[in-house]
């Protein structure tokens, strides 16, 4: 861990003067995952600014229906959140999916979003990695890479990006509230998250001296019809290999409105809108699943040892299909699949 | 010997820990804990390349900034001792042991390069990161496969493991002959042990030539020992403590990185020195190697063993030939005339791995346990029966008689616990929604050993005793079976007694491990006690009209803090009426075990167990549970159930990681371990341990141990990964033998 100025912003446009000012200043919430970089020397801020004194801890509701959550707001305050918990069950499910308890209490909802990869290669500065390093190439490619990415992967970089949370915020159609320099201004959550390409070391739109202050969902919960279905290598307390959220409608036994976001398996949450609407209108039943699933996966190509992830999310997508189907969800508590 | 007229009142009933409220409450205090006056922090550079020579170690950057007070590389190091076997601790293997900042070689990724030290943790941290190496690179291998075939025969055999006894009739020709055989490969994969405790040492500068060590340890002595060999250091001015440890499964038999260097930088500094090494550098301190097993089994019709083939070959490294016993158990698990077993290393360009929890027996019994499952499944028959059918009721590798073998209650009580019948023998034929279920089972065993051990009994006139030896408790429960065994001989409450154990300055003691301390020390302290009962006794006798005048020993019972005639109230003294008539203060008496040669000639002596498991498998998904594993062992006379159990709940778990979750991943192009922090090393989770059961069964032995007592440390992994891994089959029909078994070789195209 380097030597670095520590800021405790009291105001949100202090936090943004001071994020502005550096392009190696980073937001310090609750920093599960900041100082966890930080001692593996894979981030080097040259200043860290505390926020955890600003008025980002409220979840209230929009003029929509929908509801504003903090910036600051723990993933445990949020995933208890009666309003969540009654309204955004998938919500409750993905967080409670993630983690630890004791992390959950520390990390923030904004800083979910700006989660890191797991990637080994990342991980180890003795490796190399155009995320961490640019220009130095991609350790990965070729290597270890159980956990990498089938889809949107590029010749700089195959990590995947890890928040559970995010996976259903991209299937509920969030927004993301952020603060900045030229003022305040809302993203659409598919375009927070971005593909490697070129620039892995860029996992999201964020320009110098923005700051997330909130997250935004819309009215449409999928209170009934839902899942956060998520496979890993032990049955808590491991990243996700291939997981799946879906939020569905069904009117007269018909679906009538699907979302469906993958994790584990871009570097970003993965949503395929126009496949989503071929199910608009189908009838409940496995085939039509199984056909989705396939048409989900085409252009799937894997790395080697995550090869396994096709067939895995293929079937991941079924069960979650069948699950949300029938309003029986994953338990995120006994860890059973239905 | 016998306990002397004792009712084993606390021997054998469940104890809770006496060091219990010590380490719930923090103030039990572990090796890195240790404040010192004007302590400095050392911080360990580790190599970033598997092999080559440092070309340049660039340490400006690091020694500028603020607090750095020196920073040690493999330039201005002061020489150690020059000879190999001044290296060599109580436990290495043959070899040229591993010398820190001994040259510019690079033997292995994660070498140590330099120490930084500091008068602050932070900015040693941060001076070390500063720290640029830059290396002549050579070629190097991580790749066990690709070495095979220059796999050999170790021309040195490491001191106490036994290498593959000679072949036994015609293996080849039995399974020629034999109707029914099957041939297999098996590969388990390297692991890492991640005790919860970082090794950590605090050296404490006393005077020049004069320190305090706490140290992470399973020996204090080995780590003394070590100090003073390599640093040419008076024994009498090197102290060692390691009173609690935070888990080890072996990492910590052999003196590990941080001590040489809290050590060196103390010496040379004349301050005291901490060095706590990263999660990360635990990865290259030792690891279960990685392990190739080729198995032929054969059987006629009826079940019975024709014949056994195991070849094992495992990884070492280039500087020493680590060797752990893997393919023996093969030749003595079962009655069977034709065996031939073989093992040879191959070296890699890695750490010298170093014994994990049931180091061979962990890896060599999972192996053939799971191609005895193939023999069953082959032959179609149960694999109880089976392995009723082929009981071996001596040891077949020596000729040797057991002192106790109660494995057929084990299999008995194991399998009813699980409910075997509910069994069925055909493979994916029981299913609940979306999950195969299935059973399995397999046998474990594990040396009951006795070793040299040596231990004070100290009684004082109020009636305390106190037992000391320089045992370790790695979380085992050392500091309680001490103290129950201390207060039983003597016949007094456990209160009474003060256990002294993980100090160097004790009665000298072999490291904690091999499952032989409960055995060992436990009989030292007990052998101390009698000797102060028979001091007691002679002083009670001669008192001036002594009620025990005419007393004879062999009759006479202590208890109570009373030592009486046939437990007669009449005829007794307490010890303090004793201690006041003779003017004694104290008694301190020596006790010592060893095993006794004669009896060795004639017997062996083995822990064993049964292991079941019931699995449930996701159809689809792969995705593994376990709802239950049962532990049924035998391990002679169990002095805490209690922390007993917790041994075997322990070792269950381990191989749970063995049969799932554990392998290093490694990117052989680099030569380096990838996954080396506790996110990405998969060690069990909560979720993934439901309903353990653990049995002993009861099993006399006179002949193990003077108490009677075999040990647990290892017996509960033995077994384990074979028993989940056979009742994945069961559930499935597929049969994985490359550990660990993760869901991605349980997918099945049935789609």
């Amino acid at each position: 861990m380097n030597r670095f100025e520590y800021v405790r912003a009291d105001t949100i446009a202090d936090a943004i003067a001071a994020l502005a000012q550096s392009a190696e200043a980073r937001v310090l919430a609750g920093g599960t995952n900041l100082v966890d970089l930080m001692k593996y020397d894979v981030a080097k801020p040259s200043r860290v600014v505390d926020i955890n004194r600003l008025p980002l801890k409220e979840v209230a509701d929009t003029e929509n229906g929908g509801l504003k959550i903090g910036a600051l707001v723990s993933n445990s305050d949020l995933a208890w959140h009666p309003q969540i918990v009654k309204r955004f069950p998938l919500l409750a499910s993905a967080i409670l999916a993630g983690a630890s308890p004791q992390l959950r209490n520390a990390a923030t909802t904004g800083g979910n979003l700006l989660q890191r990869t797991r990637c080994y290669y990342f991980y180890d500065s003795s490796t190399p990695c155009n995320k961490r390093t640019p220009g130095s190439g991609c350790g990965a490619i070729g290597g270890v890479n159980r956990i990498h990415a089938i889809f949107g992967a590029s010749e700089s970089c195959i990590a995947v990006h890890p928040s559970d949370m995010c996976i259903a915020l991209a299937a509920l159609d969030a927004e993301v509230e952020v603060e900045g320099v030229k003022g305040r201004r809302l993203i659409p959550f598919e375009q927070f998250h971005r593909l490697p390409e070129t620039t892995p070391e860029r996992d999201n739109t964020l320009e110098q001296g923005d700051l997330v202050t909130a997250v935004i969902l819309p009215a449409t919960d999928f209170g009934s019809h839902h899942t956060y279905l998520k496979i890993r290598d032990r049955l808590s307390y491991a990243f996700a290999l291939v997981s799946v959220a879906v939020g569905m409608t069904m009117e007269d036994g018909v679906i009538a409105d699907l979302r469906l976001a993958m994790g584990g398996v871009a570097h970003k949450p993965w949503r395929n809108k126009v496949l989503e609407k071929t199910l608009h209108g189908a009838e409940v039943n496995k085939a039509s699943f199984r056909h989705f699933a396939e048409e989900a996966l085409r252009g799937a190509k894997g790395q080697g040892q995550n090869d396994f992830k096709i067939a895995l999310a293929r079937r991941t997508i079924v069960r979650a299909l069948t699950q949300a189907a029938r309003g029986t969800p994953q338990d995120q508590s006994d860890k059973t699949f239905r | 010997m016998e306990l002397h007229r004792t009712n084993y009142d606390l021997i054998g009933k469940p104890t809770r820990r006496v060091d219990g409220e010590l380490k719930v409450t923090g103030r039990a205090r572990y090796a890195a804990e240790y404040p010192a006056p004007d302590l400095l922090y050392g911080v360990i550079v580790s190599a970033t390349v598997p092999v080559g020579r440092i070309k340049t170690l660039d340490t400006k950057r690091a020694a500028a900034l603020p607090g750095v007070v020196r920073i040690f590389t493999h330039e201005n190091v002061r020489s150690a001792a020059w000879l190999d076997r001044k290296w060599r601790d109580e436990v290495a293997p043959p070899g040229h042991p591993f010398r820190p900042l001994h040259s510019d070689r690079i033997l292995f990724d994660g070498q140590p390069i330099a120490l930084v030290v500091s008068d602050s943790f932070e900015v040693a941290r941060d001076a070390a990161s500063l720290v640029r190496a830059e290396y002549e690179l050579g070629d190097h291998c991580t790749e066990l496969e690709m070495k095979r075939t220059d796999a050999y025969d170790p021309p040195e055999k490491r001191s106490g493991i036994p290498p593959p006894p000679s072949p036994r009739g015609d293996a080849e020709e039995a399974f020629e002959r034999s109707p029914c055989r099957i041939s297999s490969e098996y590969r388990i994969n390297a692991e890492h042990h991640n005790p919860m405790e970082l090794f950590g040492t605090t050296c404490v500068f006393e005077a020049p030539g004069k320190l305090t060590i706490y140290e992470k340890t399973q020996g204090s002595h080995n780590s003394q020992g070590y100090v003073t060999s390599v640093f040419g250091l008076k024994s009498r001015n090197v102290k060692v403590i390691n009173h609690y440890v935070g888990g080890a499964f072996g990492s910590a038999l052999r003196p590990q990185q941080q001590l040489f260097f809290a050590v060196m930088a103390s010496l040379e500094l004349e301050r005291s020195v901490r060095v706590v090494l990263t999660r990360s550098q635990m990865f290259y301190i030792g690891h279960r190697p990685d392990t190739y097993h080729a198995i032929a089994l054969a059987a006629d019709e009826t079940g019975r063993l024709t014949s056994i083939m195991h070849d094992a070959v495992a990884a070492t490294s280039h500087y020493e030939d680590y060797q752990e016993a893997i393919v023996n158990w093969s030749g003595m698990l079962y009655h069977c005339d034709n065996v031939k077993l073989s093992y040879s290393l191959a070296k890699l360009d890695t750490a010298t791995p170093c014994d994990m929890r049931a180091p061979g027996a962990a890896v060599g019994v999972n192996a053939i346990e799971c191609a005895i499952d193939e023999l069953c499944h082959e032959v179609g028959i149960d694999p109880l029966q089976f392995r009723e059918i082929n009981f071996a009721s001596k040891d077949e590798n020596t000729g040797k008689q057991f002192t106790s073998k109660a494995l057929m209650s084990c299999y008995r009580d194991g399998a009813s616990a699980i409910g075997w019948p509910k069994r069925s023998p055909m493979p994916r034929s029981q299913k609940d929604g979306h999950e195969l279920i299935g059973f399995g089972m397999a046998t474990g065993t594990w040396e009951a050993s006795l070793m040299k051990a040596t231990a004070q009994a100290k009684l004082t006139s109020d009636g305390r005793l106190e037992v000391s030896t320089a045992a370790s408790d790695i979380g085992t429960g050392t500091w309680t079976i001490l103290a129950q065994i201390g207060a039983d001989a003597l016949g007094l409450p456990l209160e009474s007694v003060t256990p002294r154990i993980g100090d160097s300055t004790l009665p000298a003691s072999p490291v904690e491990g091999g499952s032989w301390t409960a055995a060992s020390n436990g009989s030292a302290v007990l052998a101390a006690c009698e000797a102060v009962k028979q001091t007691l006794f002679k002083y009670a006798k001669t008192m001036t009209n002594s009620p025990l005048a005419d007393a004879d020993y062999e009759r006479t019972v202590f208890a109570g803090g009373r030592i009486a005639h046939d437990g007669d109230h009449a005829r007794s003294l307490s010890i303090d009426e004793v201690m006041h008539a003779a003017d004694l203060s104290e008694i301190v008496e020596s006790g010592k075990a060893s095993p006794s040669l004669l009896q060795m000639r004639k017997y062996t002596s083995y822990t064993h167990s049964a292991v079941f498991a019931e699995v449930r498998v996701d159809e689809d998904l792969g995705v593994v549970r376990i709802p239950k594993i049962v532990c049924a062992a035998a391990a002679g006379r169990i002095i805490n159930p209690k922390t007993a159990r917790s041994q075997i709940l322990g070792g269950v778990v381990m191989g749970i990681g063995m049969a799932l979750h554990e392998e290093a991943m490694t990117d052989h192009r680099m030569g380096k371990i990838m996954n080396h922090n506790l996110a990405e090393y998969h060690v069990p989770a909560h979720a993934d341990i439901s309903d353990i059961e653990v049995i002993f069964v009861d099993e006399a032995d006179d002949k193990v141990s003077p108490l009677g007592v075999k040990g647990l440390g290892e017996i509960g992994i033995v077994g384990t990964a074979a028993a989940v891994a056979n009742a994945i089959f069961n559930a499935t029909g597929r049969r994985v033998r490359d550990f660990p078994i993760t869901l991605d070789k349980l997918i099945t195209e049935t789609e």
